[in-house]
């Protein structure tokens, strides 16, 4: 904020008001406060509620005006406080409980409800209405998630702007006139919107609510903290609120670098998981008949000898997989651990990620997207990976300060926004890009200033050196342009900079699953992590995890690949730790405890240090204060995280050490025949992830699995919408319902990673560049 | 009666500058129109004056906006940012105060007379595309434009280089579909774009600055601009003094209600008194049944009514707005001795109540509440305290219940709502307190909701 | 009810190109759509999305703002009595419950044999021919319970379908988009939404 302030007068006071500000965010900054219910700073002001009058004295004398559509000018006069201003307020008041009904003791929003609370501080007292109040049938599922009050909306327009102007989905909607105005959806056609939740927090009374919180608490018993959603790696900042020790709520905080005070639906509902009665409550050992009951005692020590003897029989039989589902401290700890015995074979990304290098080329923030006139889409559907960066490239479209430039096999959510959207098939993206790169249009439209490339796994069924080599190209054309990685698991970036990397060649997920396949691997550590769910190679998985000799598992759930484990460890999850997470752009910001972990579970850094002592080669970590301070001291990016006091409210970026810069080198696949179809595989917002299945509210949200072809292409095999199909690769044959898509480029075969049914993994082959398959009817 | 009207002649009158053609059977055909000296002034204009000078005889007319506003087209024109394109010319035929018809017949009777005007307009502030939009209601007004239109491009008069000049314009019928306050400009925009029909706030969304896509816009009403024509033939300054220097030309005022002979006249503008139409034989010819007048409405329902002490104040803006009311659409409305005032209060605002928008707290809130209060005392449920709760609530959405009026709401149909309370309940108590004493009207007022006494609740 | 049947939607491609941004077509289109099915049906109001590239919710927001949409079947015949101050004045109302009792239905009701729906309505400019009344939207001026009782006959014997079509068909005639339609202000507007 450089740019020169403007002096107005507030109730008497003068003060210095941001140029372009409204009068009614200056009123608050000057600490006077103004009453609103339709204003919302991250909205076009629209002056519905007429709420926010202020008095200013203009050229034919003092006039009320609506504080929220009025900006601040040099020398402004403005009173708060007049008669007439009191008079309106309590006017405007009056008529809006009016109709409003009287059951705040049994509605989720009493105690914490700008209508209640203005009523008691400016109200008139009791209600002059003796007439008939409207009546509306009370409340209505609007969507899976979020149930409509009719009687209780004040017709604000907020939730129905947030859906249209912020969320661009515009489904919920003003309908008839007048008094009988109302929010609705059209007929059969639910508020299904990622973003949903929002409406809920930004209700300025209790007309929209949401399921996962109904009835649950009330304001005055809830306890709350600032923490950091770590669903996903944008890391939206969030309070975390719990009533008798559980998780009751997550609210969006809002923070300028990251998420404006949005998050998706996902990240707000998915504390439900973290209450569920599946989470493991104590270690568990396999014995004859399975994995049973253990004391940490036992199960540590049963860990430390499995470890011992594999590292007597040499570091490289042992290896870990995971930890980007923790914190920093946690990954460092292990990381640390790693080191001292020597295990190089260590990575927290499942073969489904990139090489690090890309954090060690020039980085771009969050913010950089609403700042550059160029935004370089070589990454998976935003709007599906990481909701919240879609609404903020989304928001950069909309309000033109950016074009986005999208590369894609089939249409993402940012496809309507996007300046120019090209298709792209499997394993041609850089000779594409080379080759559009040559126009003058992209030329001239890259050299207007600073360019963000945003990079993630576009496909996981493509090898990742396809990106590596795309963005390569792009930085070859642009070399002033900077990296966003958009990498989807909560703090891979923590993980892998706190050193839960591959420190030899041949140290990745992928070849430790090999190495253990063709059993290599005495001792298999699992941290938080579950190959046999989320490698994309299924077959490799599988003969992975039989292969390890031992498997030690920390885990909050029972998964698919730790209940192959001689032993489980019960982890402690999100809300019940202390610590730092770091976002995908490098943010550093901490996550809260907010309730004692489940059963005996505890964090994986303390179960490091504990493991280290028991191998005898301690750590010297005791606390939680421990480990934080040794990361900060012992990995440079760390450092900044020492501001204790930002890290707790924006959050800080990391140094990025050393930049390395990416050769071009010239791959590219061969066409695949014409019998066939490429395949790209990519992640939906809903899909089999365990933090979507144990939230009640959210399991059912996920789509069964299918195969999604252009329609020509469906016409050419010779099938209708939505019957069975064969899908064959080089690995396997899999039976899918097949549905058309225009969204899909014609030659392509798009399915979603990890929905419900049907497992696309069977078919992917991680040694093979990319996947061609026969679409077949049966 | 008052005599002095009952022989012809002895009112003031002018030429039949827009409503000439109405008696002509086929005046809103082309040729009709052009038999009759029509697009004559159109020629006159592309062939020998610049945009300028049209817009210079427009501001020399001084002609007020007949929409209601009563705002100098002229002046309005001056406004247009320079060199901003695309611009637009928006017509509002949305003709919805009540008692007001007049753009009805216009539209209905003299299209091409409008789409001349429309032309002219269009030229004089260099716009290339003008929108038409007609009330949802007014299928034969929506037919006669439509035929209108394609001969209008059949012969170039509109189109491209129409009558051969460098001029294009193009014109787009559309139409609205039953909503008043769609004939608010900023309402008529948002309509205009698909939206629902609620206004803009303004400032910031002033139509000549950011109006339809917010590009710059002229709205303008369709008697404004049928008057065009004969201001571009005669010049401004002959259509000035028509009428008086401050309600210049001529102006179309429909007078119904009580009177002997409810009609539209042209009258020249500012001089006539509101006695001469109510009274005159060329006008109304008198009170019905040889009555009195007890109230009138000078400008539509959103207006101040006027009294008989008001009888012969011309109808001029400035002397008007003095008195505390207005000309606005020119609907004049009588209410004889006959007329149970709490009744026709409660009908308008019954009225303000159907039609708010809901945009806006205070007037969705506001004119439903005071509707169901009135209905309540209609109903014979009315309390003493009422009346002070009328003026209460009238109170929160126009500060101070004056005139012009200020207001909390977003436009200024929540406070119109309060004009009829105002002027009944303040010149009028005796007939509330009675209902609220009696549930039923003063003696010798008709009791028109309640037809041979039933109580029927309406 | 149904989609717009192609002869409509070549209308509604006509309508759309006259305007510089689709939506704008709105409510033409939804007029268009009544007087196809005599109501706007929710496929019609999907249909219309579609063709303006709105969502349905977008295009039902807006529909049910004016009153003269439908969103199921009403009579053949709707007959609105305004009942607003210059109508008041001189007997709407007697008129309206004359009415009521002849139909046998409630203002707002409509006829068993759907022939008539009844309403009343707010001024429908013909103030100075009070009582006024329409029938889809075509007028009656000073109506008497007389003269309101010979239109229910001639409705009824079919002898002012000349004259009236059924509900939904507004203006009879259309806006050709004649050849020598400029289309200088759209093309204008798209450079201005380019920017
Ligand atoms: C509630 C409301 C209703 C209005 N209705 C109409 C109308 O039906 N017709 C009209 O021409 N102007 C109407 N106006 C005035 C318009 O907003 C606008 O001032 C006018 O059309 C400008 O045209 P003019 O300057 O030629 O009068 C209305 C204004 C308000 C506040
Ligand atoms: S005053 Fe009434 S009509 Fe005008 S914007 Fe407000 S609610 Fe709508
Ligand atoms: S907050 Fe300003 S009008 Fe609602």
């Amino acid at each position: 904020m450089s740019k020169k302030t403007l002096s107005i007068t507030i109730d008497g006071k003068t003060h210095q008001a941001q140029p372009g500000q409204l009068v009614i965010d200056a009123c608050q900054d000057a600490g006077s406060y103004v009453p609103f219910f339709c204003y919302h700073p991250r909205m076009t002001p629209v002056g519905m509620c007429r709420q926010c009058f202020v008095e200013i004295e203009g050229p034919r004398g003092p006039m009320m005006v609506v504080s929220c559509m009025t900006p601040v000018v040099e020398g402004q006069v403005v009173r708060t406080t007049t008669d007439g201003v009191k008079r309106a307020q309590q006017g405007v008041l009056e008529l809006l409980l009016a109709n409003h009904p009287l059951d705040c003791p049994v509605c989720d929003k009493g105690g914490e409800c700008p209508l209640q609370d203005q009523a008691f501080s400016h109200g008139p007292g009791e209600s002059r209405f003796v007439e008939e109040k409207r009546h509306f049938e009370k409340p209505i599922p609007i969507s899976d998630l979020v149930y409509l009050d009719r009687e209780r909306c004040i017709l604000c327009d907020r939730c129905t702007r947030f859906a249209d102007e912020v969320a661009g989905d515009p489904l919920i909607t003003f309908v008839s006139r007048g008094s009988n105005t109302q929010v609705l959806t059209f007929p059969d056609e639910p508020f299904s919107s990622y973003f949903s939740g929002n409406t809920v927090q930004i209700c300025p009374v209790g007309a929209l609510t949401a399921k996962p919180y109904r009835f649950k608490a009330r304001p005055w018993d809830l306890d709350q903290e600032e923490s950091t959603c770590t669903t996903c790696s944008v890391g939206c900042r969030t309070v975390v609120q719990s009533s008798r020790d559980e998780l009751v709520r997550y609210q969006g905080v809002d923070i300028d670098p990251v998420n404006w005070g949005w998050l998706c639906d996902k990240g707000r509902f998915n504390f439900e998981s973290v209450n569920s009665a599946e989470r493991l409550t104590t270690p568990l050992i396999k014995g004859e008949s399975g994995l049973a009951d253990s004391s940490w005692a036992v199960a540590l020590d049963v860990a430390a000898r499995m470890l011992r003897t594999a590292l007597a029989i040499g570091p490289e039989s042992v290896a870990i997989i995971g930890g980007a589902r923790g914190t920093n401290e946690d990954a460092f700890a292990w990381a640390k651990l790693a080191d001292v015995l020597g295990i190089n074979q260590r990575d927290a990304q499942l073969a489904d990620g990139l090489p690090p290098e890309i954090f060690s080329l020039p980085q771009a923030t969050i913010d950089d997207i609403n700042r550059a006139p160029t935004i370089i889409l070589l990454a998976p559907d935003l709007k599906e990976e990481l909701p919240v960066l879609y609404l903020r490239a989304r928001h950069a479209a909309q309000k033109r300060t950016a074009r986005i430039i999208e590369f894609t096999a089939h249409n993402s959510g940012l496809t309507p926004y996007a300046w120019r959207s090209i298709q792209t098939e499997g394993g041609k993206l850089a000779a594409v890009i080379r080759q559009v790169g040559t126009t003058t249009e992209i030329s001239d439209q890259l050299s207007r200033g600073d360019v963000v490339v945003i990079v993630g796994r576009m496909n996981l069924a493509e090898s990742p050196e396809f990106v590596v080599n795309a963005l390569a190209e792009v930085l070859h054309l642009a070399p002033h342009a900077r990296v966003l990685p958009a990498l989807r698991r909560g703090n891979v970036r923590g993980a892998i900079t706190a050193g839960l990397t591959p420190q030899s060649d041949a140290g990745g997920t992928a070849d430790i699953l090999a190495a253990a396949a063709s059993g290599k691997i005495e001792c298999l550590i699992l941290l938080g992590s579950d190959p046999l769910a989320d490698v994309p190679d299924a077959d490799l998985a599988r003969r992975g995890i039989a292969g390890a000799r031992n498997i030690i598992a920390i885990d909050t759930f029972l998964t698919a690949s730790s209940s192959q484990a001689d032993v489980v460890l019960p982890a402690a999850a999100y809300g019940e730790k202390v610590g730092t997470t770091t976002n995908l752009e490098g943010r550093i910001s901490n996550v809260a405890q907010k309730i004692t972990p489940t059963g005996t579970s505890r964090p994986d850094w303390m179960i490091a240090a504990e493991l280290s002592i028991a191998v005898g080669k301690d750590l010297g970590i005791s606390s939680y204060a421990d480990v934080h301070q040794m990361l900060i001291d012992s990995v440079p990016s760390f450092a900044p995280a020492s501001d204790e006091k930002s890290v707790r409210h924006d959050g800080v970026l990391m140094h990025h050490p050393h930049p390395v810069s990416l050769a071009r080198s010239d791959s590219s696949v061969a066409d695949h025949n014409s019998f066939k179809h490429r395949l790209v595989v990519s992640r939906k917002l809903y899909d089999g992830a365990q933090g979507t299945v144990n939230s009640p509210s959210l399991v059912s949200l996920a789509d069964d699995a299918g195969v999604y072809v252009h329609p020509l292409d469906r016409a050419r095999i010779g099938v209708h919408n939505g019957v069975d199909v064969k899908v064959t690769s080089n690995r396997a044959t899999l039976v899918l319902p097949l549905h058309e898509s225009q969204d899909v480029m014609i030659g392509t075969a798009w399915i979603p990673f990890n929905q419900t049914g049907t497992d696309v993994r069977e078919l992917l082959d991680l040694s093979e560049d990319v996947c061609d398959v026969r679409i077949e009817h049966i | 009666m008052n005599t002095e009207y009952s022989t012809p002649g002895q009112v003031p009158t002018g030429p039949r500058l827009i409503t000439g053609r109405f008696d002509i059977s086929d005046g809103y055909t082309y040729d009709g129109y052009v038999r009759t000296g029509g697009y004559v002034a159109l020629r006159k204009a592309l062939s020998s004056m610049t945009p300028k000078q049209v817009h210079d005889e427009v501001r020399a007319a001084e002609i007020q906006g007949r929409g209601g506003a009563g705002f100098m087209a002229g002046t309005k024109w001056g406004f247009l940012p320079a060199d901003v394109h695309p611009r637009y010319l928006v017509v509002n035929g949305d003709e919805s105060e009540p008692g007001t018809y007049k753009d009805r017949l216009l539209m209905e009777l003299d299209p091409h007379q409008l789409i001349e005007g429309i032309v002219l307009a269009s030229f004089a502030v260099n716009a290339a595309h003008a929108f038409l939009y007609v009330r949802g209601e007014m299928a034969l007004a929506q037919e006669r434009l439509a035929e209108a239109i394609n001969d209008a491009y059949a012969h170039n008069m509109a189109g491209r280089n129409i009558c051969g000049s460098q001029f294009s314009l193009d014109i787009t019928l559309t139409w609205g579909a039953g909503a008043y306050i769609v004939g608010e400009e900023t309402a008529l925009i948002e309509s205009l774009e698909g939206e629902r029909g609620m206004p803009r706030l303004k400032p910031p969304y002033f139509p000549a600055v950011k109006g339809l896509y917010m590009q710059p816009t002229i709205v303008n009403n369709v008697e404004t601009l049928a008057n065009l024509p004969a201001i571009i033939n005669d010049g401004g300054g002959a259509f000035k003094i028509l009428g008086a220097p401050t309600s210049t030309g001529m102006r179309m005022f429909s007078v119904s209600g009580h009177v002997n002979r409810p009609g539209v006249f042209e009258v020249p503008n500012g001089v006539t008194t509101f006695r001469m139409l109510f009274e005159a034989p060329e006008y109304c010819g008198g009170v019905r049944n040889g009555g009195t007048v007890k109230a009138f409405i000078p400008g539509g329902v959103s207006a101040m009514w006027f009294f008989d002490e008001h009888l012969d104040m011309a109808l001029d803006k400035p002397t008007v707005d003095k008195a505390g009311s207005m000309l606005g659409s020119g609907a004049i409305v009588a209410m004889d001795q006959t007329t149970d005032m709490v009744a026709a209060c409660w009908r308008i605002v019954r009225f303000f109540a159907r039609e708010s928008c809901g945009k806006c707290t205070p007037c969705r809130e506001g004119t439903t509440w005071l509707e169901q209060v009135l209905r309540r005392i209609l109903d014979g449920q009315g309390r003493p305290q009422d009346i002070d709760l009328l003026f209460e609530i009238s109170e929160s959405i126009s500060p101070g219940i004056a005139w012009p009026p200020l207001q909390t709401t977003i436009c200024p149909l929540g406070p119109s709502a309060v004009s009829p309370i105002a002027s009944a309940v303040r010149r009028f108590r005796n007939e509330f307190d009675h209902y609220i004493a009696h549930g039923r009207p003063i003696d010798g007022v008709d009791d028109v909701l309640h037809p041979e006494g039933s109580r029927v609740h309406v | 009810m149904s989609r717009l049947n192609d002869a409509n939607i070549t209308i509604a491609k006509e309508i759309i190109a006259r305007f510089p941004r689709p939506k704008s077509a709105m409510i033409p289109l939804l007029h268009l759509a009544q007087e196809q099915d005599g109501h706007v049906s929710n496929k019609a109001m999907v249909h219309i999305g579609e063709l303006l590239g709105v969502t349905p919710a977008d295009v039902y927001g807006t529909a049910s703002f004016y009153e003269m949409f439908k969103f199921e079947p009403i009579g053949k015949y709707c007959i609105n009595i305004c009942t607003n101050i210059s109508c008041h004045l001189v007997g709407s109302w007697n008129l309206l419950h004359h009415a009521e009792d002849r139909l046998g239905v409630k203002a707002g009701g409509t006829t068993a044999d759907g022939m008539f729906t009844l309403e009343d309505v707010e001024c429908i400019a013909a103030c100075t021919e009070a009582p006024a009344i329409q029938v889809n939207y075509r007028y009656r001026y000073q109506v008497t319970p007389a003269n309101f009782d010979q239109l229910i006959d001639d409705l009824r014997s079919g002898r002012a379908d000349e004259e009236i079509p059924p509900f939904g068909t507004l203006s009879r005639v259309r806006q050709r988009t004649s050849e020598s339609w400029s289309n200088y202000g759209i093309e204008a507007q798209a450079i201005v939404d380019e920017r």
